[in-house]
């Protein structure tokens, strides 16, 4: 075991952090926000690839295609909130858990009528293939590339929340929304657009673990617990905890793979289960959210 | 007047016609039956679930041999049937399925399973009820003492087999004598590994890492800078389906590709048809049969020829041919045996000479495993590929032959 070694694994932890990271934040917005657990954010991770795939096809960038892919599906998750998810707002919280659970059936299902069986190939798009030498040994390109956009993203998305009067609005509506629609805010409209953006982000995340997973109609399925597993650790509508919660347990997984690949997957739940008990509401939480 | 109390609406003529036609009724189904009793094939695999796709290509094989039978003749006039079932990938439901078959559907033979798990519990009910069962999943338990009993036979490759085909290629054409293994942890994993490693030290190499990875990883990242730092010549990758084609797509991105050689116990036809021809460039492994083998072997051309009136221009899959030479070995035996009887049909497999789609082939007595040609191939670069069906290149014939399997005594047989 040697540094070089423990370095080059501690990265390849970021770059699978990365991933977590873009569908924590759309979870844990959408969560903390709209009180919705989100089950069909695997859904929309795996339509997110299907709809860069149809980009690419179209459009023949791969740049293009990330832009365009998580608008699309951030369109059709606000489409997914106005119309099946705001009709259920003060019914308690069983009630989008079902919605959400059997969407993310139908949407599976939708895609394996369109898109077939056995998946598609998803190639690295050729200015991104090949590995560059990180000082301690060589890296893909491409998963330097995924650090790059996770910290872009989000950056821009605290920049929004932190400096923008919609930002300011979400903020408030997450600390509380009775006294916002008091002050006259629509509230609604604002968790519509949360939807999309958590849709988005999923999307996006879906699309840019294409080229190293492959895209599957299943693809979404274990990422979703993945992603519950750190929006738990970093607390529930903190921005700031799903991205360091996500690096977290990316890095963490990777390590431990080190070691013992049995337990590398464990190793995601021992975490969450040590948060739970030191400190309930996560990393960066507010205490008794769900009280 | 007593009469109408009994029947109001029949009189004594309609009585005595309706009873002389009853007393005729038992007679008559073994009359049909002893013209043309259909000999019928239980054929169970994994319609619904991962692998549906290779199972839908065995099932068109198996139907093929079916047709191609009944279209000779048959045996005795008797035509066959194949009566296919979906085991879900489960062994519980292959099961179920399996004794359904047996007791209800009256299935004289079974032939199937995919998955190895279910291939053995599949075994076992054909065991308790003393049907033959054709196995055309891969595995190493299903030849041994324990496991096997005088109604198991093997269609299918061992991972034995493959793997000393595949290194006997791959280690003495290596640039170096360092090898890696990633095998998924369960049991084609851990039977690959153990074959794969033989053959390294037969060969001389010297295993540098072993990395166990759970079945269905997505993300296979976090093991490659392990590999990448114990400097392998040839990396062996023992795993199955999607695993399979994620593991070596990352392996590609991570660079290995550069400084070794990757070589898998079967390379599957699916998986490749799923990636792309760079990705898979120069990859090597075994393989039951590819379709180009048409160019030297007439029976494979005769096979694909069928194939292809059938299924309009497309080629029969490595798993689509499993199910031809199945269902085709079993129909062969029964034919040289002239009847259903199970004690026939197993006397006459055990010395039948066959050649259904590749080859010599014959089925040993001790453990009933079909001896059987081993092809290993590399993937072909796009500019080499004719066709999108045209993926491999066969660049080793290791033909069949006993000295290929693992012994008798090896296995636990006694004589």
């Amino acid at each position: 075991m040697t540094l070089d070694l423990f370095l080059l694994q501690t990265f390849t932890g970021l770059a699978l952090g990365s991933i977590l990271v873009l569908m924590a934040i759309g979870m844990s917005l959408i969560f903390g926000m709209l009180t919705v657990p989100n089950f069909a954010h695997g859904a929309f991770y795996m339509v997110g690839a299907f709809a860069g795939v149809v980009a690419l096809r179209l459009t023949d960038s791969f740049i293009a295609a990330i832009i365009a892919a998580p608008l699309a599906v951030g369109a059709l998750g606000m489409l997914v909130e106005r119309t099946l998810v705001r009709p259920l707002y003060g019914r308690g919280v069983d009630y989008p858990i079902v919605l959400t659970f059997g969407l993310s059936y139908v949407m599976v299902e939708v895609i394996r009528i369109l898109f077939g069986k056995e998946g598609i190939p998803f190639e690295t798009p050729e200015f991104l293939q090949g590995a560059v030498s990180l000082g301690f040994g060589y890296f893909p390109l491409y998963r330097v590339f995924l650090i790059g956009v996770c910290v872009v993203v989000v950056g821009a998305l605290y920049l929004c929340l932190e400096r923008t009067k919609f930002g300011l609005v979400v903020r408030a509506g997450a600390a509380d929304p009775e006294i916002v629609r008091v002050l006259g805010v629509d509230i609604r409209k604002v968790w519509m657009l949360i939807f999309g953006l958590g849709a988005g982000l999923a999307a996006l995340a879906g699309l840019l673990a294409a080229p190293m997973r492959g895209v599957t109609a299943e693809m979404g399925i274990p990422v979703l617990v993945e992603a519950f597993v750190v929006t738990v650790v970093g607390g529930m509508g903190s921005l700031v905890g799903a991205s360091v919660a996500g690096l977290l347990v990316g890095v963490v997984m990777s390590l431990t793979s080190l070691f013992s690949p049995k337990f590398a997957e464990l190793s995601m739940f021992a975490l969450m289960a040590l948060t739970l008990i030191v400190r309930p509401r996560g990393l960066f939480g507010r205490p008794g959210h769900l009280g | 007047m007593t009469g109408q109390i009994v029947a109001p609406n029949m009189n004594r003529r309609t009585l005595l016609a309706g009873l002389g036609a009853a007393a005729f009724v038992p007679l008559a189904p073994s009359i049909v039956r002893a013209q043309s009793e259909t000999i019928r094939i239980g054929f169970p695999v994994p319609l619904t679930g991962p692998f549906g796709a290779e199972a839908q290509d065995q099932v068109k094989c198996a139907q093929l041999a079916v047709e191609q039978f009944n279209a000779a003749g048959g045996v005795g006039g008797r035509m066959v049937e194949l009566l296919v079932r979906d085991d879900k990938l489960n062994p519980g439901e292959a099961t179920t399925r399996t004794l359904e078959l047996i007791e209800k559907d009256k299935a004289h033979f079974i032939v199937g399973a995919l998955a190895g798990n279910v291939q053995l519990a599949v075994n076992e009910v054909c065991k308790t009820r003393g049907v033959i069962y054709v196995s055309i999943s891969q595995s190493d338990t299903i030849n041994e003492a324990g496991t096997f009993s005088r109604f198991t036979f093997h269609e299918g490759m061992t991972p034995h087999m493959t793997t000393q085909a595949v290194g006997k290629y791959v280690f003495p054409k290596a640039k170096g004598k360092r090898v890696a293994f990633l095998a998924a942890d369960y049991t084609y994993g851990h039977e690959t590994l153990r074959a794969f490693k033989r053959s390294a030290q037969a060969h001389g190499m010297q295993v540098v890492e072993e990395i166990l990875h759970p079945l269905g990883t997505s993300d296979f990242s976090t093991f490659f800078p392990r590999i990448l730092a114990a400097k392998p010549d040839v990396l062996c990758i023992c795993n199955f389906g999607r695993d399979q084609l994620n593991s070596i797509k990352q392996a590609v991105d991570f660079g290995v590709k550069k400084q070794a050689q990757i070589a898998v116990p079967v390379f599957l036809y699916a998986q490749r048809r799923a990636g792309s021809p760079a990705m898979f460039d120069g990859v090597v492994g075994g393989c039951n049969y590819h379709w180009t083998l048409e160019d030297s072997v007439p029976s494979a051309k005769a096979f694909n020829t069928l194939y292809r009136a059938k299924y309009s221009n497309t080629a029969p899959s490595d798993y689509g041919a499993y199910g031809y030479a199945g269902v085709s070995s079993l129909l062969a035996a029964v034919k040289k045996a002239g009847k259903t009887d199970t004690d026939a049909v197993i006397a006459a497999f055990e010395t039948v000479e066959l050649d259904t789609h590749k080859g010599p082939e014959r089925y040993r007595k001790c453990d009933h495993q079909a001896i059987q040609p081993v092809f290993v191939v590399e993937s072909k670069a796009q500019a080499q590929m004719r066709n999108e069906f045209d993926v491999f290149n066969i660049v080793h014939v290791e033909p069949g032959a006993e000295a290929n399997l693992r012994s008798c005594d090896e296995l636990g047989h006694k004589g």
